[in-house]
């Protein structure tokens, strides 16, 4: 198996992935290679298919055709939890904490069952492991906070914490900066591009442009489930499919 | 073992010697009739909230396991006369099995429509059993009591004490789930099963043990039924207000602490015994509805979310 853009093998290939729902095809025959340690930027009009594909490479849906294969292990059968195991990790466009808990304790579940050696380790390491997350995310303040108490940005940083605690390889994130102000999109764009240094994929959806140019080696773009351009930012932006694709000319 | 886990396990064998005083001591049967009740509504409530408080699956059908307990008791004393341990370790098994298959329903429905499943499991079984004629149909059967053994005076006063066994077993159980990996994995699938799964927690495999955990304790503790009132019969065994009651006394006590469904079930448990004695049983049901409504109103949290709130206020001016 060689990916075409060189000897090394993807962390993450999709072949032919096909998902329709009833007679609606949401992915077309989608296929694309990601790189280890590559910073890869998905975009695409509303509707199009980004979250939809991040669902089927996270586990979320079943796909109607098509494979994923991760570090090389097919994982198309495999259910979210076993998935997350392997090193696959996102946050939702919708932030989705576990109301119930405070901020670490968010974090706590992640360590508890993502990692196999989960309940062996004492708890003054966890709580150790999960304040470090927390100090890079610049969460450390909040804590021992409730997670109703955060604001949308704190909330997004929150949902990106627990998705580093699972130790990821791979890690998605679906608009984490939707709605933000163009300070926190700096902050959030900050984070991430601070956690791809440390050697994890990170597949970023976004809509803010000026946020997907700075931060993507790679970006392609959906528009209704296929794939209408692949390559570097400039390359992508100057694809006249993809202007027309957002302007609607 | 730490600090609290040293002190439960002083007040569990504090509550055992108790029980066994009292066999010894008080020769009026009557407390122990009333008591055998509160008993098994404390261990159904704590049952209960295994799935209902901790996974946050509302389930209607406690009467169901309830009554396949007594039947399973009245199905092997009739036919091989097995004595009353054996009695309650196979309902615990049927229960285990009923719990797995219900775990698997959790796999398509949630929310409303896994409790209203719940309920169609009670009517399925309860119709089955009604014609059932080995174990006596619709009519019900007679239950001849076995002599009582060693050190116990009655059958009745035994019944007590092996329903108190059950009881620690099923609040020991209950605490350990909560303290444990299984109790912050089914607390994350209550308040968000997709992001829960995609945190890496197995949400299918701990909503089945979670089934099967509770659904053992519920039919175990109706086992003994049988034998209590020496007679069964469908329409009681399978009476939905065993459900009811549950669900209150767990609401009402709160679900979110093992202690939450005891205290309810001793509260609520208590009334309805007193009601029944001093009023009649159907204004248990009243009192239960009234209860209910305005626990949910002004508690939702109920008596334990009551008790943690106060403790914080209390903190909150000392600070």
């Amino acid at each position: 198996m060689m990916s075409p853009s060189g000897p090394q093998l993807p962390l993450l290939r999709i072949s032919a992935l096909t998902k329709r729902f009833g007679g609606f095809i949401a992915l077309d025959n989608v296929s694309v290679d990601i790189r280890p340690g590559e910073r890869f930027g998905l975009i695409g009009p509303n509707g199009s298919g980004k979250t939809t594909l991040i669902n089927c490479i996270s586990g979320a849906f079943r796909t109607e055709a098509g494979t994923v294969v991760f570090g090389g292990e097919d994982i198309t059968p495999l259910p979210p939890h076993i998935r997350t195991r392997r090193g696959i990790a996102r946050s939702f466009q919708i932030p989705r904490p576990f109301k119930s808990m405070t901020v670490a304790e968010n974090l706590m579940v992640a360590l508890d069952f993502a990692s196999v050696a989960g309940d062996f380790i004492p708890a003054a390491q966890r709580r150790d492991t999960v304040m470090s997350i927390l100090t890079q995310t610049g969460l450390a303040s909040k804590a021992d906070l409730s997670t109703l108490g955060l604001s949308q940005v704190e909330l997004r940083k929150m949902e990106l914490a627990r998705a580093m605690a699972t130790h990821p390889k791979l890690l998605i994130s679906d608009e984490a900066m939707a709605g933000l102000s163009s300070s926190e999109v700096d902050e959030v764009l900050d984070l991430l591009i601070k956690l791809g240094g440390q050697g994890i994929t990170i597949i970023m959806i976004e809509h803010i442009m000026q946020a997907v140019m700075r931060f993507s080696e790679r970006v392609m773009c959906l528009d209704a489930g296929r794939i209408i351009a692949i390559g570097t930012p400039d390359e992508v932006m100057a694809n006249q499919r993809v202007q027309e694709a957002y302007l609607g000319t | 073992m730490n600090r609290n886990g040293i002190l439960f396990w002083i007040g569990a064998i504090l509550f055992l010697v108790a029980a066994l005083m009292m066999t010894q001591v008080i020769g009026n049967q009557y407390p122990f009739f009333a008591c055998y009740v509160i008993l098994q509504f404390i261990v159904l409530a704590v049952a209960w909230s295994i799935l209902g408080g901790y996974a946050g699956y509302v389930n209607f059908g406690t009467s169901a396991f309830f009554g396949v307990g007594v039947y399973t008791a009245v199905f092997l004393f009739k036919a091989f006369g097995a004595p009353l341990a054996v009695q309650i370790a196979a309902a615990a098994a049927v229960g285990a099995f009923l719990g797995f298959a219900l775990g698997l329903l959790t796999l398509r429905m949630q929310g409303i429509f896994f409790s209203i499943a719940t309920i169609a499991l009670t009517i399925i079984i309860e119709t089955s059993v009604t014609n059932w004629r080995f174990v006596g149909g619709a009519a019900g059967i007679q239950m001849q009591r076995p002599p009582v053994m060693a050190p116990f005076n009655s059958y009745v006063q035994m019944l007590f004490f092996v329903q108190a066994l059950l009881v620690v077993l099923a609040v020991a159980i209950a605490r350990y789930i909560q303290g444990s990996w299984i109790g912050r994995g089914l607390q994350a699938l209550k308040d968000d099963e997709l992001a829960a799964e995609c945190t890496g927690v197995p949400t299918l495999r701990l909503k089945v043990l979670a089934c099967v955990i509770s659904g053992a304790l519920m039919c175990a503790a109706g086992a003994p039924a049988a034998m209590y009132l020496q007679y069964a019969d469908p329409s009681s065994a399978f009476n939905l207000n065993y459900s009811v009651s549950v669900l209150a006394m767990s609401l009402i006590g709160g679900t979110s602490h093992w202690a939450g469904p005891v205290v309810g079930a001793i509260v609520l448990g208590m009334t309805q015994q007193l009601l029944t004695v001093t009023i009649s049983s159907e204004v248990n049901v009243l009192v239960l509805g009234v209860m209910l409504v305005l626990f949910v109103v002004v508690a939702p949290e109920g008596i334990i979310g009551l008790i943690r709130r106060a403790g914080r206020n209390r903190r909150g001016r000392e600070a």
